[in-house]
Formats: structure tokens, C-alpha cells, sequence
């Protein structure tokens, strides 16, 4: 199975007879994974064409969970647009709300204090502590490995006890304001942090053991799915995905202008030039690692200070287009925010990292086995709310 | 993201040298393709070109070192029916009867849709929006998805929310709605029926509202319902 | 106990046989399914498992087992309704056919077969028929995958199986499980006799083959791709409901203690320890309990690895199989047999 032959020519084929409301007659048999399924994160719905155990054709049928984000965020204020967009992707929860409240701030031409910042990008990176822990454990069931689930259900508490302490919610803590936070930290919280920190790279450890050296897993995973570093940039895949296939791309560390702390600590983006589905589990087992050293040094450079900006109680952005990505847990989101001066947005564009990832499912799953299709939709790690919005 | 901005890869003073350039070569490219362009210093940039140049920019851009695709999306310049977020819904659905009185945004325009595009360059990093009016007779553009294999999703997505029809494309089927779907949900006259049936709870309380930003010296969040 | 009962008729000594049997096989399935699945595993995985049926959750079996069998009894519309009812008992049968080849104690035999070791291994295959009928008559596209994967593998799986026990069956010169047994209890390893020759020691390589194609033989990760779970929701059993998934889900912890009952007879020593003396009467009760604890042993090590490695891929599985089981055994098997000639 030769990567080079996959390319253009193949998008410009039919890739598949299978389109989402019609049946398949030919020979071979028509597979529906989903859209109730245990292997897919939620209601998605592949279909393959098989034969025998080979997939032939694949195509994704998205959109069980639509919810018209971009059409509600225009009837909405911009603080009401920041509880609705906490549940795009509901597993990182604060980094939903991030670019958008960027880009409200660009418009408005303020800056969060710098205190703010800090905790802002702290808790960013709490999300995908959060986020990404979860998949380290979830990979493993996918495959069939079910301990490693409980040990990443297990060790994922403490971060989400952490977030219950400053913001009162573990899974939607709505902390964000335009302008800055809600809140400040408790006494005490940022010590608690250090620790849970430990925690996670001994998790990290664990998993390193347990789950990647193990040679089952490896001999599932290497050499599955391999998508090339033109195919990730061309269908835009963002986060681990894209640096598991040797594309060098980190918003923490490229975008020098956002207005977040990631500038202030020193950390390393890891990629690896293999493509498969062990290169993005690998990749993302090392960010864990790499963000509980980028919050330990963000806990230890924490500014004094306030942590809300002078903005006026009732918030109207003036007129502008603005756009403001972030590198969250799943990869880039963005929000195109076209503004009239009112007090909601004209226009919302969301881009979420999980619609580009999971666009380039019909590509990777030419040709792969039916267990291996399940290997590839794991490690491509998509949050069903990321792709339908 | 303010314009004193001692971060930037320049200069500090408010011009962009790097994407005045970046525009420049674009320019240069696609000579008379491109209608207007705009560069926030420290911010970003955007390219307005003609539709029959928008097949072009994509090979353009590719060849430029943009080989990364981040979104393909439209905009609706018709005012919102549902009036200023803050205001009941009229009843019936009121739309303006010509494009020629809409405001635009960065780059202006001159019809009601307009495509927005958006590329990187993971080289450069660096990023560039593209936009294109559609004339509203002919709603329809070449596709991308030849040169940029993601617009594939993002083109579906944008033909069924907005009815712009994109020539070239292989399978301009549902993504989101049922097969069976009528309308363009997000045209700004397609109606959003919860807000028609009932009014919604979370209106902002406007008594309060100032004629200029109230500088209120307790920052809190601006009226999250109730 | 034993003489008094050999002065029943035939028919009453089968009827009891059978009654016993059925004792061998649900009890330890009951047991195995609240020790290992139900509390083993929690806590492999740093939780507690079932705590609220009986003290510390101890009889959740048996309310598992209830509620299964007061189930509603569904039949897919489209699927050939005999077929789908016969294929769990099918699977069921097999295994109380395998234990009444085991003995238990020097008298304590459900039957004393000479070709002990063949009528075993020709037993256990018969379930793959099951298997194959239950996926093919469910009318279920999963169920049909499930079920070819199945057959692939559990067929494939048996040659290292008895390859593995051929090297057993030269050691010991006999098929007869009773003889092995006895083999292993006065035999002697290079003229050392004080622990017999249980033939864990000489048949190492045997041993572990066989324990790995058992692990492939019950289906249990990591060769599970025939109910790969994330995969196929339950394979070839998708489709069953109540009574009939009960008699699947015992069939299949009752066979993991019918194949630990057999490698505990061919290479742990059976219902022997050293020590005991092999004739005495009271064997025939000590011995059971002594063959239950290795029956637990062995089960032991198929739970542990199942709860914790990832599974296979349905040709990686194969290529184990073909390319390293099988040439290991046969290694094995002429190993074996030079060194029984030489010494």
C-alpha cells in the first residue's frame, strides 16, 4: 500500500458510491459503523464498503449533532455567546471559550491584566490536561485494553478537582469574561496545583509503560494509517494529528501577538515524522508532559495584580472582523467574529480543529482493515460536538 | 492585540512590513483579481478578489507557500431579521429589498454574499483571508477542493447553509441537515423559529443601557439572563 | 463414599454423574464471574466493582444470573429461528463434556476414558460450530463478522493446542488424563522424586504455548476480535438476549475452568500434591478442592492478561499463530522426544 499513489488523483475520483441516503447494491458488503456505536465518540456515523475485511470505499456521515451554533450565536449577546460555546467541544471546556472572548477583546481594543492571562492560558492548558488524558486512556479501550480508561478516569480527578476548587464546575466551569476572569485564585490552590502536576507526569509515566510499550498496542498501531505531511496540511489538520506527520506547527509557540501567557514560558513542541497512529498517541502522551511543565512555570511567574479589565457592564464591540485562533486540546479553533457594533455578533464562523480532522477519514481508511478503521477514528481523536457545531 | 504592539515580528511602529509584503505578492500574482485589501499592523490581513480570480488564488496561494487550508465560509450582509440580538423578532420575516444599502465589513463589498477563506503558510507562519462577492443571480463559485482537499467539508457545509453552489465540486450533498431539507438555514432570512414562537428568556435587561459604554467601575460580565 | 455408590444401577450412577457435572461446570462459571470479572478486575482498575448485592457485592452473580433469566425471550424477525436456538446450547454442551474426562481424585472420575486426552481436544472444537451458527443465523452483518473471525481463529488456534499436548502425552507414554495424573505424581526428574514430575518444569515450552491458545481458544483478549467489543458490540452474540446469552456468557467461563482443569491435569499435577498419598481415600475429597485451587490458578493468569493487554488484529492474530505457535510446539515435540529416548 504505496502512499504516493494517494493523492490528488484520488479526491478527484468518486471515492465512493456510498453517499449518505442511498444504499449500496454492489458486491461486497456495506458496513455501518454507527451512528450508536462504541467505537465512534458519540454520534457519528461511517459507513465502509468492504470486502471481506478490507474497506474499499469509506465515507463520513456527520451531523447527528448539529445544533446551529453559528446561526444561535447571532441572536445572542457576546457574554451569552460565551456560555453557549463552552459545549462546542466539551471535553476542553475553558479553550472553547478563549479565541472567542479574544476576539471580542481585539475588536474592543483592551487587554486582559496580566494576572488574567497567566490564568487564563494555566487553565487552557488545565484543559487539555483534562482533554488529552482522557484519550491516552481511551485509545487503549478502543483497542481493547480496558484498564487504561480507569486509570485516566482515575488521575484525570485531580485536575478536574482542581477546576471545581477555583471555578465551582468540573466540566463547563464558565470562568472567562470578556475583559478577563470571574474570579481570582484560592489560597493555597496554586501549591495543590504543583502537586496535581506530579500526579499527572507519574500518569504519564504509567501510560508510557503500560499502554505504548506494550507490544500488541504498537503492532496495532505502527504503520496504521499513515497520513503524509502534505495530505494533513492540505486537508488542515491541526494539533497532535498534524505533528504526528512531521508538520511543525504550534500556535502556542508561532502566534507571538495573542494576547495569553504562552510567550512567557519555555516549553518544546513535539512532533514525529511517522504519520501513524502510534506517532499521535506518542505525540500527545509528550504534550501532557510538555503542559504540566508549561503550568508549573506559568504558576511560578503568576503576576499580582487584577484580573478584569475596565469594561463597561453592558458590553458592545465596535464594528470589525476579527479573527482569533488558539491551539486547544483537539487542535486549532477559531472564531471569525464579524462585528456591527452591536451588542452580539453580526456573523460567528466557527473553526473547529475536529471537522478538519475528521474530513480526512475517507482518505486514511482506504484500504485498511475494520479493526484498523477503529485504530485510526481513536487516534484521530475528534469530540463529536467539535465537528457538527 | 492592541496597535501598540512591541511583540510584532517588525517593526513597532503601526505598519506590517511582513503582510504589506504578503499582500503585495499577492497583488503581484493576481494582478487585476484583486479588488481591495486591508492590513491590521500585528493583526492580520485580508485579499478581496473577483469571483472568476477565486479559482486562481487557490493555485496562487499554493504556490505562494499557503499549502495549509484552515476554513472555507461565507458571510450574509442582509441586516438581521431577528433585530439587534436584543429585540423581538419581527413578525412577518422583513427583508431588504436590495443589496446596494448593505454595510460591509474589512475590504467592503458589494453584494450580499461573500465568501471568506482563510490559508497558512506553516513556513512563514502566517496566515491570509480571502474573500470574493457572489453576484446574487449567480450563486456560485469554483471549487477549491481540487487544490486544497479540505474545502471538500467546508464547500458542502457552505452550499448547504447558504445555497452557494461551488462548480467542480464532486459531491455537493448534506453534511449537517437531513437529506430531505429545505432552505439555507444560515441566510439571514431563513427564520429561527424558537425565537418566533416565544421570546427568549435570556434578553438582556436595556434599561440601563448608556448612550456611550458605561464605564461602570464594577467590571462584571454584561447580563447573563434574568 | 465412593463403594457405596458403585452398587447403584447404571442409570442411577449416570443420573448423579450428570447432576455431578452440571455441579462441576456452574460452579466454578458462578464463581470465576464474581471473583475475576466482577471483582479481579475493579480492582486491577483501581475501583471497587459491585458492592451492593450481598456483603461486599459477593452474590452479584447470582443476581445477574436471575435477571437474565426472567428476560424477555427475542428472536431477530429475520433470523432462522431453529438455528438461533439451537446454537447456544451447542456451545453450552461442549463444556460439561470436557469435564467429564477430568479426574478428580484417585476414584473420583465422572468416567475413565483411555483416549482421555484425544475425546478432549476433539470435544472442545465442537463449540466452534456454535459460534458459526449463532453469527450466520443472527441476520446481523456484525454477528456474520464476528462469527467468521471466530471460526478463523478458534480453528487455527487448536493445532498449537495439541501440538502442545502431544509433548505432554510422549512424556507421560499415555493419553489416559487419570495415568497422566499418576505420571506426574511418582515420576522423577533426573532421578530427583520428591515433588513427582509435574510436567510444568519439563514441558515448560508446552506449557506456555498451551496457555496462550487457550487464552485464543475462549476468546479472551487478547484474541478477542470475535466480540471485540469496541468493534462489533458483542460479535457474534450481539443479537442474544436473556436466557440464551446466559447460557453463551456461562459457556464461557465454565470452559476457562475446563481448560484449566485440563492443563492442571497435564502439566500441574492435577488433583495430586506431593506430599499426599495418591491411594488414600480421603484423596477423593481433598482432591477436587486441591484440583479447584490449580482450576483457579490457571484461571487467574487468563483474567489478568485479558483485563490488560489490547487485542489483535484478526491476521496478526493468525500470523502468531502459524508463524510462532505452531513451529515452537513442534520444536517442542521432538525436543521431547529425543530426550525421551536418550534418557
Amino acid at each position: 500500500m504505496t502512499i504516493t499513489e494517494r493523492d490528488r488523483h484520488y479526491v478527484s475520483t468518486t471515492l465512493s458510491e456510498a453517499r449518505v441516503n442511498l444504499e449500496i447494491e454492489t458486491d461486497g458488503m456495506t458496513l455501518n459503523l454507527g451512528p450508536q456505536h462504541p467505537a465512534t465518540h458519540g454520534t457519528l456515523r461511517i459507513i465502509v464498503k468492504l470486502d471481506g475485511e478490507q474497506v474499499v470505499a469509506c465515507e463520513v456521515g456527520a451531523g447527528y449533532m448539529h445544533r446551529g451554533y453559528e446561526k444561535l450565536c447571532e441572536v445572542r449577546t457576546y457574554p451569552q455567546v460565551t456560555t453557549l460555546i463552552n459545549r462546542i467541544d466539551w471535553l476542553s471546556h475553558f479553550a472553547n471559550e478563549v479565541p472567542f472572548i479574544l476576539a471580542a477583546e481585539q475588536l474592543m481594543g483592551i487587554e486582559a491584566p496580566p494576572r488574567a492571562q497567566y490564568i487564563r492560558t494555566i487553565f487552557h492548558e488545565m484543559a487539555r490536561l483534562g482533554n488529552i488524558t482522557l484519550f491516552l486512556g481511551e485509545m487503549g479501550l478502543q483497542l481493547g485494553a480496558m484498564t487504561a480508561t480507569f486509570y485516566a478516569f482515575r488521575d484525570r480527578e485531580h485536575v478536574l478537582n482542581l477546576l471545581e476548587a477555583v471555578t465551582g464546575g468540573r466540566f463547563h466551569p464558565n470562568f472567562d469574561r470578556i475583559g478577563g476572569l470571574k474570579d481570582d485564585l484560592p489560597k493555597g490552590w496554586v501549591d495543590e496545583c504543583h502537586a496535581v502536576m506530579k500526579k499527572i507526569r507519574g500518569f504519564c509515566d504509567e501510560m508510557e509503560d503500560l499502554v505504548m510499550g506494550n507490544e500488541i498496542f504498537q503492532v496495532r498501531t505502527r504503520g496504521i494509517g499513515i497520513i503524509p505531511k502534505h495530505i494533513a496540511l492540505s486537508y488542515g489538520l491541526t494539533g497532535a494529528n498534524a505533528r504526528a506527520s512531521g508538520v511543525d506547527l504550534d500556535l502556542r509557540r508561532d502566534d507571538k501577538d495573542i494576547a495569553m501567557a504562552w510567550k512567557h514560558a519555555d516549553f518544546k513542541v513535539w512532533t514525529h515524522p511517522d504519520g501513524d497512529s502510534f506517532a499521535r498517541y506518542w505525540v500527545r502522551l509528550q504534550e501532557v508532559r510538555e503542559s504540566t511543565y508549561i503550568i508549573d512555570q506559568l504558576l511560578d511567574g503568576l503576576p499580582a495584580g487584577p484580573i478584569m479589565a475596565k469594561v463597561p457592564r453592558i458590553i458592545k464591540v465596535p464594528a470589525g472582523e476579527a479573527y482569533v485562533q488558539t491551539e486547544n486540546p483537539l487542535g486549532w479553533m477559531g472564531f471569525y467574529v464579524v462585528s456591527k457594533g452591536d451588542l452580539g455578533p453580526f456573523r460567528v464562523k466557527i473553526r473547529t480543529a475536529s471537522f478538519n480532522n475528521t474530513s480526512v477519514i475517507p482518505w486514511v481508511c482506504r484500504g485498511l482493515y475494520v479493526p484498523d478503521v477503529i485504530t485510526v477514528l481513536a487516534s484521530l481523536y475528534f469530540i463529536l460536538g467539535d465537528i457538527d457545531r | 492585540m492592541s496597535s501598540a504592539d512591541t511583540d510584532a515580528p517588525v517593526a513597532e511602529a503601526p505598519t506590517d512590513e511582513r503582510r504589506d509584503a504578503l499582500v503585495a505578492r499577492v497583488q503581484a500574482k493576481l494582478g487585476a483579481g484583486v479588488v481591495e485589501t486591508h492590513v491590521i499592523p500585528g493583526v492580520d490581513a485580508w485579499v478581496r478578489v473577483t469571483r472568476d480570480a477565486w479559482a486562481d488564488a487557490a493555485q496562487v496561494m499554493t504556490d505562494l507557500g499557503f499549502t495549509f487550508f484552515d476554513y472555507l465560509s461565507a458571510i450574509d450582509w442582509y441586516p438581521n431579521i431577528h433585530g439587534k440580538n436584543e429585540e423581538p423578532p419581527t413578525n412577518p420575516i422583513v427583508v431588504p429589498a436590495t443589496s446596494a444599502e448593505l454595510e460591509h465589513g474589512v475590504t467592503g463589498g458589494e453584494t450580499r454574499f461573500q465568501l471568506i477563506a482563510r490559508v497558512y503558510s506553516p513556513e512563514e507562519k502566517i496566515g491570509l483571508h480571502l474573500k470574493a462577492d457572489l453576484p446574487d443571480d449567480d450563486l456560485a463559485a469554483p471549487t477549491w477542493s481540487r487544490v486544497y482537499f479540505g474545502a471538500d467539508w467546508h464547500e458542502r457545509e457552505v452550499w448547504e447553509m447558504f445555497g452557494i453552489d461551488f462548480r467542480g465540486h464532486r459531491n455537493l450533498a448534506h453534511l449537517y441537515l437531513p437529506g430531505d431539507f429545505e432552505g439555507h438555514p444560515l441566510r439571514k432570512d431563513f427564520p429561527l423559529l424558537a425565537r418566533h414562537v416565544k421570546p427568549w428568556p435570556g434578553l438582556v435587561d436595556v434599561e440601563a443601557m448608556p448612550g456611550e459604554p458605561d464605564e461602570d467601575e464594577d467590571a462584571t460580565e454584561g447580563g447573563e439572563g434574568e | 463414599m465412593i463403594p457405596v455408590l458403585a452398587e447403584l444401577a447404571y442409570w442411577q450412577q449416570s443420573a448423579l454423574k450428570v447432576v455431578g457435572v452440571l455441579a462441576a461446570v456452574l460452579v466454578p462459571a458462578g464463581a470465576f464471574v464474581q471473583l475475576f470479572l466482577f471483582k479481579m478486575v475493579s480492582h486491577l482498575q483501581s475501583r471497587l466493582g459491585p458492592m451492593e448485592a450481598g456483603p461486599h457485592g459477593s452474590l452479584q452473580a447470582l443476581a445477574e444470573i436471575t435477571k437474565f433469566i426472567q428476560k424477555e425471550d427475542i428472536v431477530p424477525a429475520r433470523a432462522d429461528r431453529f438455528v438461533f436456538k439451537m446454537a447456544p446450547f451447542i456451545v453450552f454442551v461442549t463444556v460439561p463434556l470436557i469435564y467429564f474426562a477430568v479426574p478428580w481424585g484417585p476414584d473420583a472420575l465422572f468416567s475413565n476414558i483411555d483416549a482421555g486426552v484425544f475425546y478432549v481436544l476433539a470435544v472442545s472444537s465442537v463449540s466452534v460450530i456454535g459460534v458459526l451458527i449463532a453469527g450466520w443465523a443472527s441476520a446481523n452483518k456484525y454477528s456474520l463478522m464476528g462469527a467468521i473471525r471466530a471460526a478463523g481463529q478458534l480453528i487455527a488456534y487448536e493445532l498449537p493446542m495439541v501440538l502442545a499436548v502431544v509433548g505432554v502425552v510422549i512424556q507421560a507414554g499415555t493419553m489416559n488424563l487419570q495415568g497422566i495424573v499418576v505420571m506426574q505424581a511418582e515420576g522423577e526428574i533426573f532421578g530427583f522424586d520428591a515433588i513427582g514430575n509435574p510436567f510444568f518444569l519439563t514441558q515448560l515450552v508446552g506449557f506456555v504455548v498451551f496457555l496462550i491458545a487457550m487464552q485464543a481458544e475462549l476468546t479472551q483478549t487478547p484474541f478477542d476480535m470475535p466480540v471485540a467489543e469496541s468493534e462489533l458490540v458483542t460479535g457474534y452474540m450481539t443479537e442474544y438476549s436473556g436466557l440464551r446469552f446466559l447460557l453463551f456468557f456461562l459457556a464461557e467461563f465454565a470452559a476457562v475452568g475446563a481448560f484449566g482443569a485440563v492443563a492442571s491435569t497435564l502439566w500441574l499435577g492435577g488433583w495430586y500434591l506431593p506430599g499426599l498419598d495418591i491411594d488414600a481415600n480421603y484423596m477423593n475429597l481433598v482432591g477436587p478442592a486441591i484440583l479447584f485451587g490449580k482450576i483457579l490458578f490457571i484461571a487467574f493468569l487468563v483474567f489478568w492478561v485479558r483485563f490488560t493487554y489490547p487485542r489483535f488484529r484478526e491476521d496478526q492474530l493468525q500470523a502468531f499463530a502459524w508463524k510462532w505457535l505452531i513451529p515452537i510446539s513442534l520444536v517442542n515435540i521432538v525436543a521431547t522426544g529425543v530426550f525421551k529416548v536418550v534418557f
